[in-house]
């Protein structure tokens, strides 16, 4: 009996299908969820999530969020979720630099900003990390290096 | 009346207003589709999140309710989001969005203040010498979730301080192309057990009615739901906003070129009136003086 795994972030619907099992990036740890869990409502992590269904397997890189399992329905709201699949190398490369300049140029004034960039490094890190270890389609990760 | 010289400039710089305007109309239109589209993509979270919210509200054994989902009894000082545009050239759009929070807000019975959202709004409160606490303007044309954020976490966080003790939102919701309405909605305390009409209802039941097992505390979840449910109804109101935008604008746009072409249609009938009148005049005078010539020829 497959369950439902549905993963929505602020502005789009991101993955939706019935799955075999489903690993999450739980704060106290991944934790590995299977048809006919406990009801649970856990604070997720930055990391992936990893949906599988049979011998397919999809990645997708998560930027915390909360999940709420039921027996039948897995609900993720990320904030900021992307299948590995699609993930724009060039851009996240870039925007690890952007965040990392910034980081050099100084301390930031004020707390806030400073959070701010440090999340963006590491949405950028979680994101390129990500596509090297997890991205099938390896010829369009080497073609993409051998752009850059 | 004009000389014919002038009337040819006036009807050539009407006709660029006219062809320009009509740009602006193919680009709003545009816009529009956009808009609507960001405002779709925002629905799948809100109802997610919405759903969850319901029920961990409505757990079994909930002995205290979080801070954020408390109505304070003693309403001091209230904070209102007000969403126009950066730019005019939109109709009424902006001053209709601050009529309508100036009706609701001018009598309120707490001291107001105001964050606003888009240039116009801040310029016409401030005006106003109303109490704008902060503005945000100057946002991208297509605002990502990331844009907005801040502008729902500075209401939480006013909240949550006791600096206000209710938090409003008043935007522009795109209807139709022809009509957009001003509306006013309450953002905190939220009301999780109002039967409100934007609450999708919980039609799917799960077979285990059972409680949740919390990591971490169930506060805690809260404290990470509610705000960004927060930020989230800001953003969508933001992009139902901008929608009601471009649409005012792109109506105000094909009117403007409605009378420009007006315009020409009479300019370009005073003008050819005029150049008859020349001509006629031109003709009268040759005939004249063909007519002195040949008298005098004749006297000869």
């Amino acid at each position: 009996m497959p369950i439902r795994c549905e993963i929505v972030s602020q502005d789009r619907e991101v993955f939706s299908g019935d799955v075999d099992i489903v690993v999450l990036p739980g704060v106290a740890g991944e934790m590995g969820i299977l048809p006919n869990h406990a009801p649970l409502l856990t604070t997720l992590n930055f990391g992936v999530i990893k949906v599988r269904r049979g011998e397919d397997e999809e990645i997708f890189t998560v930027a915390g969020g909360v999940a709420e399992v039921q027996p039948d329905v897995i609900t993720i709201l990320a904030d900021a979720a992307e299948n590995v699949e699609d993930i724009d190398l060039a851009r996240a490369e870039a925007a690890r630099q952007r965040a990392e300049e910034m980081l050099e140029e100084g301390p930031p004034p004020d707390m806030d900003r400073y959070l701010a960039i440090e999340a963006a490094l590491r949405r950028s890190n979680l994101r390129l990390g990500a596509v090297r270890r997890y991205r099938k389609d390896k010829k369009r990760l080497s073609h993409r290096e051998a752009e850059e | 009346m004009a000389s014919a010289r002038d009337m040819r400039l006036r009807i050539r710089s009407v006709k660029n207003i006219s062809q320009v305007t009509r740009a602006l109309e193919a680009v709003s239109a545009s816009k529009v589709r956009k808009a609507i589209k960001a405002v779709m993509g925002t629905r799948p979270y809100a109802t997610k999140a919405w759903q969850v919210l319901i029920h961990v509200a409505g757990q079994p054994g909930r002995t205290s309710l979080h801070p954020l989902l408390t109505e304070r009894a003693d309403v001091k000082n209230a904070l209102v989001v007000v969403v126009s545009g950066d730019r005019g050239l939109a109709g009424a759009y902006n001053t209709n969005i601050i009529r309508f929070t100036l009706q609701q807000f001018d009598d309120y019975k707490v001291p107001v203040r105001y964050i606003t959202v888009g240039r116009k709004g801040r310029d016409l409160l401030m005006r106003r010498r109303k109490d704008v606490i902060a503005e945000f303007s100057g946002l991208p044309a297509a605002p990502s979730f990331m844009d907005v954020s801040a502008i729902g976490r500075m209401a939480v966080d006013e909240f949550l301080q006791g600096k206000v003790d209710e938090v409003y939102l008043v935007y522009t919701d795109f209807v139709t192309m022809a009509t957009q309405k001003p509306v006013m909605k309450k953002l905190l305390p939220l009301e999780v057990d109002s039967g409100e009409e934007r609450v999708v209802t919980f039609a799917h039941k799960h077979k285990t009615p059972a409680a949740y097992i919390y990591e971490p505390a169930e506060d805690e979840i809260l404290d990470e739901i509610i705000p960004r449910f927060t930020a989230l109804q800001v953003y969508q109101a933001v992009l139902e906003s901008l929608a009601s935008e471009h649409a005012a604008r792109m109506v105000a746009m094909r009117n403007a070129t409605d009378n420009a072409i007006e315009l020409v249609a009479a300019l370009q009938l005073a003008y050819n009136k005029v150049r008859q009148q020349t001509i006629t005049n031109d003709i009268l005078d040759i005939a004249g003086g063909a007519e002195a010539l040949a008298q005098s020829q004749g006297q000869k």
